[in-house]
């Protein structure tokens, strides 16, 4: 019986599982591979910032790919606002707030520009933003000329992409050495999520709708505690949890919040599916692909910031590929070129899952070349597998 | 019956999708030379039979035995199929429209000398063909500047230029005015005199007895009955009763209510003309609907009726209009269907599959889509809310699906018409449009999008219906506007409408 309900369940939703198997797979391969050192909290804190200001772009590029267009311009966008930042921080005397702002200001600008050529001007995405990809790689070779690498000093911009949250519990005694707020957070967040599936659950009952049978149910709740738990305990070990995590995780709760339950959200996937039905649903298409580029504009200037914060620097090759790693990040998380499928937190699975791999193999000191070539193969791998589990389903 | 007579013979088969058994141990059997059709209500299996039969649906993933000209085969694809002399013209059409007639005639077959194609041979080939199926048209023309009727003969000219022992048409007359379905008709009938054996799956039984040889019916994957003409067994009441299983006495359900006098939607003087070009593309256009009123628009393809509901529906085709509309009495100026619903005019579009659903979506999500804020609560939609919605309507208008989780495009084309009248009833609209709503959709549907129809009228909802079938339009109708060549060349009310009329107005300029 219960053996019957998770064969289902499993069957049903093995598109989605798969992604978070796969990586699952590759982690414990590399921490076997390189004798720990992968799994070390260390190691993953890092792993963590690094992902940050990809995974902020693939959750923009998902939205993109889902109205069936794609945007090539937002790497060097990314690249090129993140040196204003550091101009306007260095030069113009701005303070790291401000700078920030402003990075996020002009990429919501320069999306909607993108988001006018598509919609009003009926320019193919592709082509608009393959010229924004050069107008903006030669706007951050214009602004980085004279001076090259732009270095930032600015504690509060640099702490974006290095800092972590304080542990304003450090001053408990017990188990020295491990971050006691991220501990908290954890408890709390596991202590919700039980909570929202128990309302969940309430709430499909009342409208008598089917629910998963109590013990299914059960170790649903105690199996994902559990995997928090580990997660906490292994943030715990280094410095916590890190500005930048927090940064994506606000940007993943709230973008997976609009797609899935908020009118917008539908919109967006209707478009999608079927631009023309939606428009003589009443949906305005070229309304969404201004939210929709305009997203995305924003999500580059995130991840400018993230990235020049990372480096503490701008330097004239910033945001080089970005691009390309956030396409094939969403597509690795289950997004379709045929539009209107996707999810935001596949796309970030989909960077997490490229990302290990780029760490893992830094550090077992395989060479790039073929680091190129394993990343094309998991791509390949991926979308066969999504496109042969989205047959089978009929 | 002697085997030795028959071209196909289809034994036992069994089919099954996940969850459904599409086909269960069919029997179908053709002779040499014979028009067989093979009708039954949508989801009967007419479809699946033939995609088995085409190796769409390879050996192996059904039971059961094809035998075709005596032989026992195992098709994998349809080349399979094609190669032994099997040909399938499906109701979407398989041409390519920026490639000329001759190029789609010999695609895939291309003749070459060496490695380069010879053109010359492939256009006498080519006009060869077109001579035969009766088509006089320069062969270089492109296949998108062909109307609907025309294509189908370019797709059975592609056919018979591969000898093609049996043809395979799946309702080839679904999208053609009468005049084209009368010329295909005649057509089938002069290749039956060559010797062409043709299977033809069809919902229009008047076609059905003209031109049928014997006639099969499928009724839920099984074979019910297979009739033969020249016995004087066909006839369109007994194919009804074994197609839906019951005795329908009437395929127009009569509705009985007081209609008001009050005008619902008026629209005067209306031109519409193209954007950019300026052609014009409906002229002086009158006409009015009453609450509780089912309003016929009568004509031929391509005579503006489809234009005329695009262009109240809030103009998606940037039409520059002129002219004045009403609505419950307020003058509109509509720029976006989102105001033409709200408005409460609804618009069901006569291809629901290219722009009527979002066929990768949910029977939920679809009934939703358009009046999603009615589920919502500050912009956030109540999932509990939507299934509720989605339910009741399944059950209102008898979707038939497993579930409402069901993606929209696995449906039959009865229940996904079902779902596209669902999502516009959820907007709760004065004025109804319905393009076509019972195209390519079988008997027993039909009499259900019927009484539903009735059911929303007696309500004191109205609805315009666009419809290509003179009967249909004579059967529902309250009052008859007839339109041709962009303008309303005449009004009738019911009760004097004939089909002669209305023809004879369709075609009057």
């Amino acid at each position: 019986m219960i053996v019957n309900e998770m064969q289902k369940i499993l069957r049903q939703n093995i598109r989605e599982y798969g992604m978070y198997i796969a990586l699952f797979v590759i982690m414990a391969y590399f921490t076997y591979a390189t004798g720990g050192v992968f799994i070390s909290s260390r190691n993953i804190a890092n792993l963590i910032n690094q992902t940050g200001y990809i995974a902020v772009l693939a959750v923009g590029m998902t939205l993109v790919i889902v109205i069936r267009h794609i945007d090539l311009s937002v790497g060097f966008l990314a690249g090129f606002l993140g040196a204003l930042a550091a101009i306007a921080m260095t030069s113009w005397g701005c303070s790291g707030p401000v700078a920030a702002l402003l990075a996020l200001v002009l990429g919501l600008g320069a999306g909607l520009v993108t988001a006018f050529l598509v919609a009003q001007m009926g320019i193919p995405s592709f082509v608009a933003t393959l010229a924004g990809w050069l107008i903006y790689r030669g706007a951050l070779l214009l602004v980085t000329l004279k001076t090259g690498t732009i270095i930032i000093d600015n504690t509060f911009f640099n702490a974006l992409g290095n800092g972590y949250v304080p542990d304003l519990l450090g001053g408990i005694r017990i188990l020295p050495g491990v971050h006691k707020l991220t501990l908290l957070l954890g408890v709390l967040a596991i202590i919700y999520f039980i909570y929202s599936e128990f309302k969940t659950r309430a709430n499909k009952l009342a409208y008598n709708f089917e629910v998963l049978s109590a013990q299914i149910f059960t170790f649903k709740l105690v199996f994902v505690s559990a995997l928090m738990c580990c997660v906490t305990w292994v943030l715990a070990g280094y410095n916590g949890i890190s500005w930048t995590l927090v940064i994506v995780g606000v940007v993943v709760v709230l973008y997976d919040f609009v797609t899935t339950q908020t009118v917008l959200g539908r919109h967006i996937f209707a478009v999608g599916g079927n631009p023309e039905a939606a428009e003589l649903s009443g949906i305005s298409v070229k309304k969404i692909i201004f939210v929709v580029f305009g997203s995305m504009g924003l999500m580059a200037g995130l991840s400018g910031i993230l990235f020049a914060s990372r480096l503490q620097s701008a330097t004239t090759t910033a945001g080089t590929l970005f691009e390309l790693d956030a396409i094939a990040a969403a597509f690795i998380g289950g997004a379709s070129a045929a539009g209107g499928v996707g999810k935001v937190t596949g796309s970030i699975i989909g960077a997490l899952v490229y990302m290990s791999l780029t760490s893992g193999m830094n550090l077992m000191g395989i060479d790039i070349s073929s680091q190129y070539i394993v990343r094309g193969a998991v791509l390949a791998g991926a979308v066969i597998f999504d496109v042969s589990t989205r047959r089978g389903r009929k | 019956m002697g085997s030795a007579m028959s071209i196909l013979e289809m034994k036992d088969i069994t089919k099954t999708f996940p969850g459904v058994k599409a086909l269960s141990n069919v029997s179908f059997q053709v002779e040499e030379g014979e028009i067989h059709c093979l009708v039954g209500e949508n989801g009967a299996g007419k479809s699946t039979l033939m995609k088995v039969l085409s190796g769409v649906h390879p050996f192996g993933s059904y039971t059961g035995d094809i035998l075709f000209q005596g032989a026992v085969q195992q098709f994998q694809g349809i080349a399979d199929s094609e190669k032994v002399g099997i040909a399938i013209i499906h109701q979407e059409l398989a041409l390519i429209p920026e490639l000329t007639v001759y190029e789609n005639i010999l695609l895939g077959h291309e003749i070459t000398k060496g490695i380069r194609i010879d053109w010359n041979e492939t256009i006498r080939k080519a006009t060869e063909m077109l001579k035969k199926v009766g088509l006089d048209l320069n062969p270089a023309t492109q296949v998108k500047d062909l109307g609907v009727g025309r294509q189908q003969l370019v797709e059975i000219a592609k056919a018979l230029s591969r000898d093609v022992k049996l043809l395979i048409l799946d309702e080839p007359t679904a999208a053609l005015n009468e005049d084209d379905c009368d010329n295909l008709l005649s057509l089938l009938d002069g290749l039956r005199k060559h010797g062409v054996t043709c299977v033809l799956i069809s919902h229009k039984l008047k076609e059905v007895i003209r031109i049928a040889d014997k006639v099969t019916v499928l009724r839920d994957g099984q074979t019910v009955v297979t009739l033969d003409a020249h016995q004087g067994e066909v006839a369109e009441g007994s194919l009804i009763k074994h197609m839906v299983g019951r005795e329908i006495d009437d395929i127009y359900p009569k509705r009985s209510h007081e209609r008001s006098e009050e005008v619902v939607l008026s629209v005067a003087n209306w031109c519409a003309n193209e954007f950019g070009n300026g052609r014009p593309v409906l002229r002086d256009m009158n006409f009015h609907v009453k609450k509780g009123e089912i309003v016929g628009f009568a004509g031929l393809m391509g005579s503006g009726r489809t234009e005329l509901a695009r262009s109240i529906f809030g103009n998606p085709d940037h039409y520059k209009l002129q002219g004045e509309m009403q609505v419950k009495g307020v003058r509109r100026h509509l720029t976006h269907p989102r105001q033409a619903i709200q408005a409460g005019i609804a618009y069901a579009t006569e291809d629901r599959k290219r722009n009527g659903l979002v066929l990768i979506q949910d029977v939920r999500q679809n009934i939703t889509l358009a009046n999603l804020k009615a589920i919502s609560r500050r912009n956030v939609v109540n999932g509990n809310a939507e299934v509720k919605v989605a339910n009741e309507y399944k059950t209102a208008l008898a979707i038939k699906t497993p579930s409402i989780e069901q993606i929209v495009g696995y449906l039959s084309g009865g229940n996904q018409q079902k779902v596209s009248v669902a999502k516009w009833l959820f907007v709760n609209p004065d004025v109804l449009i319905l393009d076509e709503p019972t195209r390519g959709i079988d008997v027993g549907a039909k009499y259900e999008i019927y009484t539903i129809m009735n059911k929303l009228v007696e309500k004191g909802m109205s609805i315009i219906m666009i419809s290509s079938e003179l009967p249909e339009v004579l059967g529902m109708s309250d009052r008859v506007y007839v339109v041709a060549s962009g303008r309303i060349t005449g009004e009738l009310p019911v009760a004097e409408a004939t089909q002669e009329k209305i023809m004879q107005m369709a075609t009057s300029c």
